[in-house]
C-alpha cells in the first residue's frame, strides 16, 4: 500500500488501473476531464493494459463499452451531466443485456444554464436505468468503491452496471491523502474476469433478439429485479471482505454517524455527510441531539436500514442536491416510501446546493434547528423546503 | 464448365421472417458467405433486427450482437477492440446496418469508427428508407421517390432531394477499402467482401438492396431491379482502394432511367419533366465518377 495525495479524478482513475479493464472507452467532458487523462497516461506509459477507445461521444462510450463486455471483457468509462445523460438510452441496454460495466460518474450540474458545478440531477435522472449508484463521501471511497463494484457487479447472480458518483469540484478536483492498495491484493480480491456468456464464433448466440409479449420479456426483467434486490446482501458481504483484506471497512449501503440517542436524524448523500458530520459533532457539544445517515448507495435503496434509522429518532430531515419538479426531490420521495407503513415519525425535504451552492456548516446548522423543532413539534410545517435560495433570511 | 465462384457453404438458415423477394435477406446471405465462419455480427435496430427470427429462434449460424439503431458504429469498434485484447484479431469483426442507420442516425459513429481505423467491415444494406418502421424517408432516399413521409399530395411533396453519397463520404475519411455493390451482381459482392478481408483497417461496403414492400415492386424483380440500376447507372459499382477508383462493372448497353424507375410504384407519378431531371442528375454523377476513376489512377 502506498500513500498518495490524488483529487477525486486521479483516484477514479487508480481505482480503474488496479481493476485492470481490458477496454476503456471515454470522451472528455470537465468536470470529468482529468479521469480520462489519467488513464491515458497509464497507459501511454504501459502501466495499465486496456486498449483506449477515444470515441466520439458518451453515447458512443457506452454503446463500445456494451459490446466489448458482450465480447468478453472488463470494461471502464468515466462521464458527467450532459454525457451521462445522452447515455441514457445505453445505460438501460447496458443493465438490460446483464453487462457489469464500471463508470465513474462525476455529480455536475445540467445546462440550462451552463453550469459545470456539482449537483445531482443528472445521476439522480438515471436512477430507473437499473445500475447501482454510490455516492461518494470522499477520494478514498471512490477509489476502493471501484474495485468493490467490479467484484459485486460481476457475480453471475448480479450482472449489474454501477455507477460510481464523485461531486464535481469538491472532490473531483480536491486532492487529499489516498491509501492505493497494492497490485497483488486487488489481483486477489477480483480475480479474472469470468463472463457469465460472451460472443464467440465457437459458440453462436445472439444477443438482444426480437421478443413478443409472450416471450420471456417480462421474466428478464423480474430476473432484474431480483439481482437488484440481491446485490443488498453482495454490497454488505463484499464491504465486509474489503474490509478485511485492505483494512479500510464500508458500512454497506447506509452509513450513521451518531444516530444512536438522536433526537432527529439528517439524511445525505456524497459530500455533504463530511460537512454534516462536523456539524452534528458542533451540535452535540452544545448538547443538542443530532445524528447524521449518509446513503451510500441510492439504488438498490437501503428501505431497511432506513426504517431501522426511523426507530432510533423523532424525525428525518432529508437533504436533496436536486429536485424532481413535480414533488420532492428524489432521496426524499424513496425514504418516504421505505417508512411508508412503518414509521410515523415527520419527514422533511431541504432542497438546497443546486449548481454548485455552497452547502456551509452554518446552514446545515440552521437546518438541524428546524429539524429539532420539527422532532419536538411532531410534524412538519411544510413537506419540502428550498434552503439557501437568494433573499431568503431565514437560512442565511 | 465454369467455377462456381459463390461460397457453397449457408450461414444463414431457412425460416427468416423478411418479406418475400427481400433484397436485404440476399445481401446478408452473401455477405456471410464471403466471410465465412469466423465472423460476429453486430445489427442495429433495422429490418435486419427482425429478419433473424422471434427469440429464442434466430436463423443465422454466427454470433450476433443486436445494438441500438444508432451506433453500430461504435459498437463494432468495441467488439474490434475486446477481441483483440483477448488476442483474437483473427475474427472477423461486421456491423450490418440499413442506410437509415448509416446515412442518418448512425453517420456520427460511423464516421467516429472508421476515422478511429478499427480493422472492421461496415455493411449498409441500402434499401432507400426506413422500411421497419414503414417506409419513411431517409437522406439515402432518391430523388423523386414516394415515401410514407414524402407522400406527394397535392404539392406533389416527393424526396426531391438528392440522395445522401454515403460511400463518398467514407472516401473523405480516406478509409483503405470503399465499395458499393448490390445483390444483383454476387460475384462482385462477393469479391469485394473477400478483397477487404484482406485489408487491415475499417472497409465500407454499401449494398443497393431492392425493397418490393417499399419500392412498390414485384417480389419477383427484385433481381432485375437491382440489375437494372447498375445498367441505368442510377448506382454504380465501384471501389476505392487506398483513394483509388475503380468501377468494376460498367454498364455494356446503358439503359435509359426510365427503365429503372417504370418498374418500382414509387416512381410511378413521376411526370417525363421529372425523370429527365432525373437522368440528368444520374448522367453528371456518373461522368463525376468516371473522372475520379481517372484522376485517382493517374498517380
Ligand atoms: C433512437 C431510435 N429512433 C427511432 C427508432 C425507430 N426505428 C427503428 S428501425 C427504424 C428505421 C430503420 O431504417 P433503416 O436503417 O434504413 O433500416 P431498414 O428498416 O430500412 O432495413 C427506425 C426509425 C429506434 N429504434 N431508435
Ligand atoms: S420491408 Fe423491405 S427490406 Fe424490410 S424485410 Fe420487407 S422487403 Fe426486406
Ligand atoms: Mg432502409
Amino acid at each position: 500500500m502506498v500513500r498518495m495525495i490524488l483529487t477525486g479524478n486521479e483516484s477514479a482513475a487508480w481505482g480503474a488501473r488496479l481493476s485492470k479493464p481490458k477496454v476503456v472507452a471515454a470522451y472528455p467532458i470537465t468536470p470529468q476531464t482529468s479521469i480520462i487523462e489519467t488513464i491515458a497516461e497509464f497507459i501511454a506509459n504501459g502501466e495499465m493494459g486496456a486498449r483506449y477507445i477515444r470515441v466520439e461521444s458518451e453515447h458512443s462510450a457506452m454503446a463500445a463499452c456494451i459490446a466489448a463486455q458482450n465480447t468478453g471483457v472488463r470494461t471502464f468509462t468515466a462521464t458527467s451531466a450532459h454525457g451521462l445523460t445522452l447515455m441514457h438510452e445505453l445505460l438501460i441496454w447496458a443493465s438490460g443485456a446483464r453487462l457489469p460495466i464500471v463508470m465513474s460518474v462525476v455529480n455536475r450540474a445540467m445546462a440550462p444554464p451552463w453550469s459545470v458545478w456539482t449537483d445531482q440531477l443528472d445521476s439522480m435522472a438515471q436512477r430507473d436505468t437499473g445500475w447501482i449508484q454510490i455516492y461518494s463521501e470522499n477520494n478514498q471511497e471512490v477509489l476502493d468503491s471501484i474495485i468493490m463494484s467490479y467484484k459485486i457487479g460481476e457475480k453471475h447472480h448480479i450482472l449489474l452496471p454501477t455507477m460510481i458518483m464523485e461531486d464535481a469540484f469538491i472532490l473531483s478536483h480536491t486532492a487529499e491523502a489516498v491509501e492505493v492498495p497494492e497490485q497483488k491484493l486487488v489481483d486477489e480480491f477480483l480475480g479474472e474476469y469470468e463472463p457469465a456468456f460472451k460472443l464467440d464464433p465457437e459458440d453462436p448466440g445472439g444477443f438482444g433478439s426480437l421478443i413478443m409479449p409472450e416471450g420471456p420479456y417480462m421474466e428478464f426483467r423480474y430476473k432484474m429485479a431480483l439481482a437488484m434486490d440481491e446485490a443488498r446482501n453482495e454490497i454488505r458481504k463484499v464491504s465486509q471482505e474489503f474490509g478485511e483484506l485492505f483494512g479500510r471497512h464500508y458500512p454497506g449501503l447506509l452509513e450513521e454517524y451518531r444516530t444512536d440517542d438522536a433526537d432527529a436524524i439528517m439524511v445525505v448523500l456524497a459530500t455533504i455527510g463530511s460537512t454534516a458530520k462536523d456539524v452534528v459533532d458542533i451540535m452535540r457539544e452544545k448538547g443538542k441531539k443530532v445524528g447524521l445517515a449518509r446513503v451510500r448507495y441510492f439504488r438498490p435503496f437501503p428501505y431497511e436500514e432506513m426504517r431501522e434509522l426511523a426507530k432510533k429518532t423523532d424525525m428525518l430531515g432529508v437533504v436533496d442536491r436536486s429536485h424532481t419538479f413535480g414533488y420532492g426531490a428524489n432521496l426524499y420521495t424513496e425514504t418516504k416510501g421505505a417508512l411508508y407503513g412503518h414509521s410515523s415519525i415527520p419527514v422533511k425535504n431541504y432542497v438546497m446546493g443546486l449548481g454548485g451552492r455552497d452547502i456551509t456548516p452554518s446552514v446545515l446548522e440552521k437546518v438541524f434547528d428546524d429539524m429539532l423543532k420539527i422532532a419536538k413539534e411532531g410534524q412538519v410545517d411544510r413537506e419540502i423546503e428550498w434552503v439557501g435560495l437568494k433573499g431568503d433570511e431565514r437560512w442565511s | 464448365m465454369r467455377k462456381l465462384t459463390i461460397p457453397e457453404e449457408e450461414y444463414m438458415l431457412p425460416g427468416h421472417t423478411a418479406c418475400l423477394g427481400c433484397g436485404a435477406a440476399i445481401a446478408m446471405r452473401y455477405v456471410l458467405k464471403a466471410l465465412g465462419k469466423n465472423t460476429i455480427i453486430s445489427i442495429p435496430a433495422c429490418c435486419w433486427a427482425v429478419i433473424p427470427g422471434v427469440y429464442p429462434r434466430r436463423t443465422l449460424k454466427i454470433p450476433l450482437l443486436y445494438t441500438a439503431f444508432e451506433v453500430t458504429g461504435a459498437a463494432i469498434s468495441g467488439i474490434r477492440e475486446a477481441l483483440n485484447a483477448m488476442g483474437k484479431e483473427d475474427v472477423n469483426v461486421v456491423g450490418f446496418a440499413g442506410d437509415g442507420g448509416t446515412a442518418d442516425i448512425g453517420i456520427q459513429a460511423l464516421s467516429g469508427a472508421v476515422e478511429r481505423g478499427h480493422n472492421v467491415f461496415y455493411i449498409m444494406y441500402d434499401n432507400e428508407a426506413y422500411m421497419n418502421t414503414g417506409i419513411q424517408r431517409s437522406g439515402s432516399t432518391p430523388m423523386g421517390a414516394w415515401t410514407t413521409t414524402t407522400p406527394g399530395g397535392k404539392k406533389r411533396m416527393y424526396k426531391w432531394e438528392p440522395k445522401k453519397d454515403v460511400a463518398e463520404i467514407m472516401v473523405a475519411h480516406h478509409i483503405p477499402y470503399v465499395a458499393t455493390a448490390t445483390i444483383g451482381y454476387p460475384e462482385d459482392l462477393i469479391a469485394k467482401i473477400k478483397r477487404a478481408k484482406e485489408i487491415n483497417g475499417p472497409k465500407f461496403i454499401q449494398i443497393l438492396s431492392p425493397c418490393p414492400t417499399g419500392w412498390r415492386h414485384s417480389p419477383d424483380k427484385t433481381v432485375e431491379i437491382s440489375r437494372l440500376a447498375v445498367q441505368t447507372n442510377i448506382f454504380p459499382l465501384y471501389e476505392v482502394v487506398n483513394g483509388t477508383y475503380r468501377i468494376t462493372v460498367k454498364p455494356k448497353n446503358l439503359k435509359p432511367i426510365k427503365e429503372y424507375l417504370r418498374l418500382q410504384g414509387r416512381f410511378r407519378h413521376l411526370t417525363d419533366e421529372e425523370i429527365e431531371m432525373i437522368q440528368k442528375h444520374v448522367d453528371e454523377r456518373w461522368k463525376e465518377l468516371l473522372k475520379k476513376e481517372r484522376c485517382s489512377n493517374e498517380k
